[in-house]
């Protein structure tokens, strides 16, 4: 829901790195996206299709790898992906959990030339 | 040419983080206290504001910032309080990040300032990933949303250091099981403080005004 904001750090983090690996052109931006960090691609790639115009990324395409959410239960340390709005452990029915996993929001690599 | 792969691993929140952290900082250096008051929109965080606001102004120096998409509708009642107010309208972003933030504190008097409340964008979603450089989180949910918000929400209740349960005036006319929630809450966030309250009747108010005083000493 917070695309825009999203996308232009996105543009801003990509362009700094190609250009201080003296790269013409990004080809592709490898992205990790959580399962909790609220980030929807379709709305990613269209701020990102007009905010990189007349940028060195213009032409590139996002791959995204999605991490799943996953807790873990504090009191039998099981770890589990939660089943749609139900947070509770599937082994011994706790809801003392942690967010280990689904937090995610990053850059893993570029592909430039 | 070939193709080169650059290896990042860079979070795309982490320019946010960065200025969240210095507001912080200008704010400590100022011995100002900032919280950050989240919630879905008409879930009462104005009124919260403007029941602390008559209640502790004649102790504390109050200013407040005042996120909203767009009008300046609940600044223009703050701003009656004879407190200061910074209105900051987003064009369309949910949420407000540290950069905004920024802004508004360098518009404040931080000299004159005890306390500085920040009304985020009426928004469960969006205001959670973005620190803005607040001391403490506070997270307001009313009686008519439900109960089940922390299942649905698990974000905004775990970044929550005090939850406020709003509107428990009109507990009797919804099934909203108050113990059912404050379990869900706690699992997700063992330390988050829990208060029930209406901000409209004043009941259970008396609570987070002493614990907003003892968290400013």
């Amino acid at each position: 829901m917070h695309e825009q904001s999203i996308v232009e750090s996105l543009l801003a983090l990509a362009l700094e790195n190609a250009e201080r690996a003296n790269a013409i052109r990004i080809l592709k931006i490898n992205l990790v996206v959580g399962e909790y960090s609220g980030v929807v691609e379709e709305a990613v790639d269209f701020y990102f299709s007009f905010l990189s115009r007349n940028t060195i990324a213009a032409e590139a395409s996002i791959a995204y790898r999605h991490v799943p959410a996953q807790l873990r239960c504090r009191r039998c340390e099981t770890i589990f992906t939660p089943e749609k709005n139900n947070l509770h452990c599937p082994e011994c029915n706790e809801q003392q959990v942690d967010i280990i996993a689904g937090r995610e929001l990053y850059i893993d690599s570029l592909e430039v030339e | 040419m070939s193709v080169k792969v650059l290896t990042i691993k860079e979070d795309l929140l982490g320019a946010n983080q960065e200025k969240a952290d210095k507001n912080h900082k200008l704010l400590d250096k100022h011995h100002n206290f900032m919280i950050n008051i989240m919630s879905s929109p008409g879930a009462g965080k104005t009124s919260l504001i403007m029941q602390t606001i008559k209640r502790l102004k004649d102790k504390i120096r109050i200013a407040v910032i005042e996120g909203d998409i767009a009008s300046t509708i609940d600044a223009d009642k703050i701003s009656k309080q004879d407190i200061p107010v910074i209105q900051i309208n987003t064009a369309g972003a949910c949420h407000l990040d540290a950069n905004m933030i920024e802004n508004a504190i360098d518009k404040l008097s931080l000299e004159q300032t005890d306390l500085v409340v920040i009304e985020n964008v009426g928004n469960l979603v969006c205001p959670a990933e973005f620190a803005v450089g607040a001391h403490k989180n506070i997270m307001l949910l009313s009686v008519p949303e439900g109960d089940d918000k922390p299942h649905k929400y698990p974000l905004m209740f775990t970044e929550a250091d005090v939850v406020l349960v709003n509107k428990i005036d009109v507990l009797p006319y919804f099934d909203f099981d108050v113990n059912a929630f404050s379990d869900a809450v706690s699992g997700l966030n063992p330390s988050a403080r829990i208060f029930p309250v209406s901000a409209k009747t004043g009941e259970g108010l008396e609570v987070w005004f002493s614990w907003l005083e003892d968290a400013l000493k």
